[in-house]
């Protein structure tokens, strides 16, 4: 068997693990389910209440796809974490696949999975409002949402080493990054908006240039070719985080080995 | 042989007449060991104050293919740091590990396809089921899920798991289902080198002895080297040909259990009995150890 089979086969283990665990969570899968539909609707009613078409839109597109990207994040961010719930990060490791073979499996996962969160929301946003993307690019969306979705997988695996290196505060850190991209990054107001330095931390967030290029195809109805200034920041971050977040995350790796961390369960 | 305080092991053991095929002891000059364990040393830095402990110091230990190899030794002792350093789920201080001739450093993923290990807290994904779990496994290790699916089958009738259990979430099963179930996913990747660190600790009678009767017959039955790691004394007695004792991290006695009997009769003029060898080298009865473990647990 070639290299590239095995760990193909191996990079489809965290797949099919992570599509059974969803399987057996259901009741907790219904309930995020449920949680962020009513996040959703709940900040698009603010769009309703102002009577503002636009920002009806703005706050529909921010809380669509800002799930879709937290949930990719996130998913990456947690896979020491989910270890280490169950107890099996030492399995894990001390199995024959190389950690990009794990990150391969879990990013394909989690993207798969946050599509179809997206859907569902999309569709339940649709019956909700009377709001119509009629000029929108539906190509640039997409061609952000995936620029986007490696910007992201590159954000998280170097948020993944936190609960790698701090056993019972790395899960917290991963959820304050978190929650600093969605300040920062205009999720549901134009960057703009922000005070100057708030601005400047926002350029390092690859959720600024994603919704910024997602609201000008589907409300401004602009070409990819229109929003090079939004692309070629994402490309660069993708192309960055994604080897570099591997690389940490290996040194992160032979520190946990040396000081005995991956045995601890927090 | 005897070795006491890590001697050097160089004469080979002779070969027992009622034993013909399997052969027990440091391997002769030219052989090469299954698991070869040279001055190993690991130290941790543990609490506020940054204390530096050696958890394994200077261990040396040369394991040959198909034996059974015992570690015993009181609670931190250092015998799951020492498996989990062979695991490559430690690095090392000092010294080395082979497996195979493979260094456990410099060439990880070789050794992690010889090996397997099965921990004492049978580490799953208590949620899915022991089918979901196995097919995890066997994919991790590149192997047909479909093909591991049909042999973990078999190897868990013979422990007493019907297939229609392997359905159900792992959290439904006792502790002692859940070992069988880690036993098989380890056989599953036909490890040269099998590591049980206390696979029957917590286990009821009936489930120590199916698993036990278990490792007997991997030992006839597959080309398997196993280290043991256990607290149990008869246990270490029925399946282990050698058994190293370590105490603070150090080796200080290994031999075949009736060797390590015979020396602490006729050196220490003590009983021959395991009980007497664990007292005369670790310096605790096992009820001591045992209260450590469950002080240790509160």
């Amino acid at each position: 068997m070639s290299i590239a089979t095995r760990e193909l086969r191996a990079s489809f283990a965290f797949v099919e693990r992570n599509f059974n665990l969803t399987k057996r969570y259901w009741g907790w899968e219904v309930a995020w389910l449920v949680y962020s539909l009513a996040a959703a609707l709940a900040v698009a009613y603010i769009g309703v209440a102002q009577n503002d078409p636009v920002l009806l839109q703005t706050l529909i597109i921010g809380a669509i796809f800002w799930n879709f990207l937290s949930i990719v994040f996130g998913f990456i961010g947690e896979t020491v974490t989910w270890e280490r719930w169950e107890g099996t990060l030492e399995y894990t490791f001390m199995a024959p696949v190389r950690r990009y073979t794990q990150l391969i499996g879990s990013t394909f996962f989690a993207v798969a999975y946050a599509v179809i969160q997206m859907v569902v929301i999309l569709i339940v946003m649709l019956f909700f409002f009377d709001v119509e993307f009629t000029g929108g690019n539906f190509v640039t969306a997409g061609v952000f949402l995936a620029l986007g979705s490696i910007s992201f997988v590159g954000v998280g695996m170097m948020a993944a080493i936190l609960p790698l290196l701090y056993v019972e505060r790395g899960d917290q850190m991963v959820f304050v990054i978190q929650s600093i991209i969605l300040l920062f990054s205009g999720v549901y107001y134009a960057p703009e908006t922000l005070p100057d330095w708030m601005q400047v931390v926002g350029l390092f967030s690859p959720g600024t240039y994603v919704l910024e290029g997602i609201r000008g195809g589907l409300i401004d109805g602009l070409p990819v070719t229109a929003l090079l200034n939004d692309v070629w920041p994402l490309v660069v971050m993708g192309a960055i985080l994604i080897p570099l977040g591997v690389y940490v995350f290996g040194i992160a790796e032979r520190y946990a080995k040396r000081t005995g961390k991956l045995k601890r369960v927090g | 042989m005897i070795d006491v305080v890590n001697e050097p092991k160089s004469a080979p053991m002779p070969i027992p007449a009622s034993e013909p095929v399997r052969r027990v002891g440091p391997p002769p000059v030219g052989e090469q060991p299954a698991l070869l364990i040279e001055h190993a040393t690991k130290r941790f830095v543990v609490g506020r104050k940054k204390k530096s402990v050696v958890a394994v110091n200077d261990v040396s230990i040369s394991i040959r293919r198909g034996e059974i190899y015992g570690i015993l030794g009181a609670n931190g002792s250092g015998k799951s740091t020492l498996i989990r350093l062979v695991s490559t789920l430690l690095t090392l201080e000092g010294g080395r590990v082979e497996v195979f001739g493979h260094d456990v450093a410099r060439d990880e993923m070789a050794v992690k396809r010889l090996i397997n290990r099965v921990s004492v807290d049978a580490a799953f994904f208590k949620k899915l089921s022991p089918h979901e779990n196995l097919a995890y496994a066997a994919r991790l290790y590149g192997l047909d899920a479909r093909k591991a699916r049909a042999e973990a089958i078999t190897i868990l009738a013979r422990l007493g798991i019907g297939e229609k259990r392997l359905g159900r979430p792992l959290e439904q099963m006792s502790r002692g289902m859940q070992q069988k179930v880690a036993i098989a996913r380890a056989l599953l990747t036909s490890p040269t080198v099998l590591l049980l660190d206390e696979p029957t600790t917590g286990l009821d009678p009936r489930s120590k002895l199916d698993v036990q009767s278990f490792i007997e017959e991997v030992r006839d039955t597959h080309d398997a080297t196993i280290v043991l790691t256990t607290h149990d004394l008869t246990e270490a007695e029925r399946l282990c040909d050698r058994i190293g004792l370590i105490n603070d991290g150090r080796l200080v006695v290994d031999g075949t259990p009736a060797e390590l009997k015979e020396l602490v009769a006729r050196d220490y003029g003590k009983e021959p009995s395991m009980d007497s060898v664990f007292m005369t080298f670790t310096g605790k009865s096992l009820d001591d150890d045992i209260d450590d473990e469950n002080e240790d647990d509160d």
